[in-house]
C-alpha cells in the first residue's frame, strides 16, 4: 500500500513535470498546464499545487490563486465522471429540476458531492451556452443537451456498468459541422434565420487575398467606413481599437479573439465557432495584418472545449492552404499564426482585461484602465480584444465592401446581429438579423405568444415588458450581445427569473471590487425576503439606491450586475410591490424569533437529556 | 430648575445589548459636558439611571449592542415601541461586531464548546447540561444587528463612537440641527 501510494506519488510527479516541460517552463501558460493536469491527475491538490509551483519556479501562491479562481479547477477528486448541469434560468424553464433529482436519486449524493462509490459527481454550473436545448449538461467536458429524468437515470446506470463518455453519448449527432469526426456532438445548431453577414456563403481565403492587396491603413479605412461595432455588447468601433493598435509603439503586438460567451441565454459562438470557424481565423488574419501583429489567441470557455480538436484541425488545414503561417497569402513578410486558449469556468473573464490577466495564468480579475489593452495588453503588449462575430462582420467587409455593410442596419448600427433566442417560445435558436428588428419582430420569427416579458442582452442587459416590445434592437435603443431570453406570462418573474441572476452575478463576481462583491451578495438576500412576502418598500428604495454604488465596479461586468433587479423595478415595479409586507413598519419583518431560538432549544433540550 | 424647562427637555432611554458597556463609557466620556447634558436631556430607561420599564414615551433611544438573545431582542422591541428616533450605536449595533465571531459557527457547536468539550469545562459539567430555563434568556442562532431586527434611523459608527461623535449627534437630535459629519470622526485608521 505505501509503495504503491509512493508509485503514484512518483507517476503524477513525472505527468506534472512533462506537462510543465510541454508548455517551455513557461509560466504564463499555468491555465493550459493546469487544465493538462487536471485532466491527466482527476484533480489538482495540494501537493500537485506545490510540485507545479516548485516546477515553473514560482511562488505556490501564485498558482493557488489561480486554481481557486475557476469553477473548474477541482482542489479534490470530482468522481470518475463529473457532471456539471446548467442551471441557468432556462434550464429551470426546461426542467432542470426534475433532472437534477433523478441525477441526485440515482448517483445516490447531493449536488456539491461525489457519490461514496466515487464514481458519479454532481455539480451546479452557470449557463453552459446551450440555451436553446436544455436542460443541459457537461459529463466529462462532453455536452449532453435535452435532459430527461429518464436519460438522467439511464446516464448514470451507464456509468455505473463502467460505460466510458462517448458511449454515453451515443451517436444522434446534432446537424451540421456538429457531427464532424472530430466533433461528434450531441449539440444542435437550430440555424432558424441566416443573414448576409456571418451565416452567409463563405469560402475561406477570399477576403485575405483582397486584404493582402491594400496596405493597412485602407484596411483600417475600410472597417471605419462601415462603421463596424463590437459584438460583445459594448459596441466599441472596431476600427478604431485596431488603429489604435497599430499605432502603438512596440513591434509585438497580438489579436485576441473573445470567445469566452459566459452571459446567460448566449450561445452564438459556439455556432459561429462549429459552422463557421475558419471565418474567425480569417477576421483574426485580417486584423493582424491591419495592426502588425504575428500571433493570435482564440480564447474559449471551458464549456467549448469538445471543439478543441475541431478548432485545431481548422487551424491545421488553414496553414496548409496558406491562410495562416509564413507568407500569408504569398505576400512575404505576412506572417500570422492562432493558438487556442481555453478559460476554466469564469463569466467575468469575458472582460477583455480579466481574459488577457487569464490568457497570462492569472486570475480572471479586470484591470485598472487606461493603460487600455490596445496599448498593454497580453504580456504588456499592444492587443486588440475582438468578439468572434465582429471578426466574422470584418470579413465580409473587406470581401463585399464598406457601402455593401453600411446598407444594413440603422442610422447608428450598421451591419448583422447574430441573436441567441431562448425560453418561452416553439423555436428558439439562433437569428441572424439586421440591426433594427423590433422585439415584437423577434417574438413573432420566434413563435412566442403571451410573453410577460424579454430580457435583451443577458442579465447584464434589460428586462422589459410588452408595452416596450416596440423598441428595436441596436446600439441606440436595445443594445444588445446576442442573448434574448423569453419569459412567459406563466412565469414568476422576481423567483424564476431576477432571483437566478442575482445568484448568478453573486457567484461570478471576482470579488476585486468592494460593492459588487459585497452588494451582489446583499441584494440576493434582500430580494429573497422580498420574494418570501417579507420585504419593505424601503428595500426596494435600497436595492435601488445600490446601483449608483456599482457604477464605481472597475468593468462592465461588475456595473450591471445588479441590472435584473433594478431593470425589473423599474419596468415591473408592481411585481415587487405586490408581495411588500404589509406589517408595522417599525418592525422588520424578516425577523422570526420563533426561528431564530430553534437551535437553542434543540440544543439545550437535548444537553437535558 | 423649574417644571416648565424640565418638560420641554428631550427624554432620553439607553440600553447595551449584546454589547460591552463600552459605547455608554464613550458616552460618558464627554467630559464636563454631562453637565451641558443633564441641562439638554432628561433620562428615562437607562444604566444611567437604573430605570428598568418604559412608563413614558422617549424623544431618543440610544442602543448598544446587537441582538444575540432572546431578551435582546424583547428590550430592542419595547425601545422601538417607545422612542421615536432609534440610533444604533457602535459596531456592535449595526453590524453585530465582535460577538457576530459566532455566526459562521452552527450555535449547536458553539454551546458544545462551552458547556460540554470545551478544554476549560473538564468535569465540572458532570450532568452535561447545557443551561436551559425559563429565568435565562434564549440564545439566538446567530448574532443579528439591531437594523435587522426592527427599523433602526442613525448609526453612529464607532468602536466605540468617540464621546465627540455621541455629544454633537445628541445636540444635532435634540436642537433639530442637520450635524456637520467632519472627516476625523468616522476616519478609524
Amino acid at each position: 500500500m505505501r509503495t504503491g501510494g509512493k508509485a503514484a506519488a512518483a507517476a503524477a510527479r513525472t505527468t506534472i513535470r512533462s506537462v510543465i516541460a510541454r508548455y517551455g517552463d513557461d509560466a504564463t501558460r499555468l491555465m493550459d498546464i493546469l487544465i493538462d493536469i487536471q485532466d491527466a491527475l482527476g484533480c489538482l491538490s495540494r501537493g500537485t499545487v506545490a510540485e507545479i509551483a516548485k516546477g515553473l519556479g514560482i511562488p505556490q501562491v501564485d498558482v493557488e490563486q489561480t486554481v481557486s479562481f475557476y469553477h473548474f479547477f477541482a482542489r479534490e477528486p470530482r468522481g470518475t465522471y463529473a457532471v456539471y448541469l446548467n442551471d441557468s434560468v432556462v434550464a429551470d424553464f426546461c426542467g432542470r429540476a426534475a433532472v437534477a433529482a433523478a441525477f441526485e436519486e440515482a448517483a445516490g449524493c447531493p449536488f456539491g458531492e461525489v457519490s461514496a462509490d466515487g464514481m458519479v459527481g454532481l455539480f451546479h454550473t452557470a449557463c453552459i451556452g446551450m440555451s436553446d436545448q436544455e436542460p443541459a449538461a457537461l459529463i466529462n467536458g462532453q455536452v449532453f443537451p435535452r435532459l430527461t429524468p429518464e436519460r438522467a437515470r439511464e446516464l448514470v446506470a451507464g456509468m455505473r456498468a463502467g460505460r466510458s463518455v462517448e458511449e454515453l453519448k451515443g451517436t444522434a449527432y446534432g446537424d451540421g459541422q456538429n457531427a464532424h469526426p472530430r466533433v461528434r456532438a450531441l449539440v444542435c445548431n437550430h440555424i432558424r434565420r441566416r443573414g448576409p453577414t456571418v451565416f452567409a456563403d463563405y469560402s475561406p481565403g477570399a477576403a485575405l487575398a483582397k486584404v493582402t492587396r491594400m496596405s493597412s491603413g485602407e484596411v483600417i479605412a475600410a472597417v471605419k467606413s462601415a462603421s463596424v461595432r463590437g459584438r460583445g455588447g459594448a459596441g466599441f468601433p472596431t476600427g478604431m481599437k485596431w488603429e489604435f493598435a497599430r499605432r502603438a509603439p512596440g513591434d509585438i503586438k497580438y489579436i485576441f479573439c473573445n470567445a469566452d460567451e459566459g452571459e446567460p441565454g448566449t450561445f452564438k459562438d459556439r455556432v459561429i465557432l462549429t459552422e463557421r470557424p475558419q471565418m474567425v481565423f480569417e477576421g483574426m488574419a485580417i486584423a493582424a495584418y491591419a495592426v502588425g501583429a504575428r500571433q493570435g489567441i482564440l480564447y474559449v470557455r471551458n464549456e467549448y472545449r469538445y471543439l478543441r480538436d475541431y478548432l485545431e484541425h481548422v487551424l491545421a488545414d488553414l496553414r496548409a492552404k496558406g491562410l495562416l503561417g509564413e507568407a500569408i497569402g504569398g505576400v512575404a513578410g505576412f506572417r500570422f499564426d492562432i493558438s487556442i486558449q481555453f478559460g476554466a469556468g469564469a463569466y467575468v473573464c469575458g472582460e477583455e482585461s480579466a481574459l488577457i490577466e487569464s490568457a497570462e495564468g492569472k486570475r480572471g480579475e479586470p484591470r485598472d484602465r487606461p493603460p487600455f489593452p490596445v496599448e498593454k495588453g497580453y504580456l504588456q503588449r499592444p492587443t486588440v480584444v475582438n468578439n468572434v462575430e465582429t471578426l466574422c462582420s470584418a470579413v465580409q467587409v473587406m470581401l463585399k465592401g464598406p457601402e455593401w455593410y453600411n446598407r444594413l442596419g440603422t442610422e447608428q448600427s450598421k451591419g448583422t446581429k447574430v441573436l441567441c433566442v431562448s425560453g418561452d417560445c416553439d423555436r428558439p435558436g439562433i437569428y441572424e438579423v439586421e440591426w433594427g428588428f423590433s422585439v415584437n419582430d423577434i417574438l413573432a420569427m420566434a413563435g412566442a405568444d403571451n410573453v410577460q416579458a424579454v430580457q435583451v442582452g443577458g442579465p447584464s442587459g434589460a428586462c422589459i415588458g410588452p408595452e416596450e416590445f416596440g423598441r428595436v434592437l441596436a446600439y441606440e435603443d436595445l443594445a444588445t450581445g446576442g442573448s434574448f431570453i423569453i419569459v412567459g406570462n406563466h412565469r414568476d418573474l422576481l423567483k424564476d427569473v431576477v432571483l437566478n441572476f442575482a445568484r448568478f452575478f453573486r457567484e461570478e463576481s471576482c470579488g476585486s471590487c468592494v460593492p459588487c462583491r459585497a452588494l451582489t451578495g446583499m441584494a440576493q438576500v434582500v430580494l429573497e425576503r422580498i420574494i418570501a412576502g417579507t420585504g419593505t418598500a424601503e428595500d426596494v428604495e435600497r436595492l435601488q439606491s445600490w446601483q449608483a454604488i456599482m457604477r464605481y465596479n472597475r468593468c462592465g461586468l461588475g456595473q450591471t450586475a445588479l441590472n435584473p433587479i433594478t431593470s425589473t423595478i423599474k419596468h415591473f415595479r408592481g411585481l415587487y410591490d405586490a408581495r411588500l409586507s404589509t406589517g408595522d413598519p417599525r418592525f422588520v419583518p424578516s425577523f422570526d424569533l420563533a426561528a431564530a431560538v430553534r437551535d437553542y432549544e434543540a440544543a439545550a433540550g437535548a444537553g437535558k437529556e | 430648575m423649574s417644571p416648565k424647562s424640565a418638560k420641554a427637555k428631550k427624554i432620553v432611554a439607553t440600553t447595551s445589548l449584546a454589547g460591552c458597556f463600552g459605547c455608554h463609557m464613550s458616552l460618558l466620556d464627554i467630559d464636563e459636558r454631562l453637565f451641558d447634558l443633564i441641562e439638554l436631556v432628561e433620562f428615562h430607561k437607562s444604566p444611567i439611571d437604573d430605570i428598568k420599564t418604559f412608563t413614558k414615551e422617549c424623544d431618543i433611544g440610544l442602543v448598544e449592542g446587537g441582538c444575540c438573545n432572546d431578551e435582546n431582542v424583547h428590550v430592542l422591541t419595547e425601545f422601538r415601541k417607545h422612542c421615536r428616533v432609534l440610533v444604533a450605536v457602535g459596531e456592535c449595533a449595526i453590524m453585530g461586531g465582535l460577538p457576530a465571531m459566532r455566526n459562521t459557527i452552527p450555535l449547536k457547536e458553539c454551546l458544545d464548546e462551552a458547556y460540554l468539550g470545551g478544554a476549560t469545562v473538564a468535569d465540572c459539567n458532570p450532568g452535561r447540561v447545557i443551561p436551559c430555563d425559563p429565568d435565562i434568556p434564549k440564545i439566538l442562532n446567530r448574532v443579528y444587528p439591531c437594523h435587522e431586527v426592527v427599523k433602526m434611523d442613525y448609526f453612529l459608527p464607532g468602536c466605540p463612537p468617540s464621546a465627540d461623535l455621541i455629544w454633537d449627534a445628541l445636540v444635532a437630535l435634540v436642537s433639530g440641527k442637520e450635524l456637520a459629519l467632519e472627516y476625523r470622526t468616522f476616519k478609524f485608521d
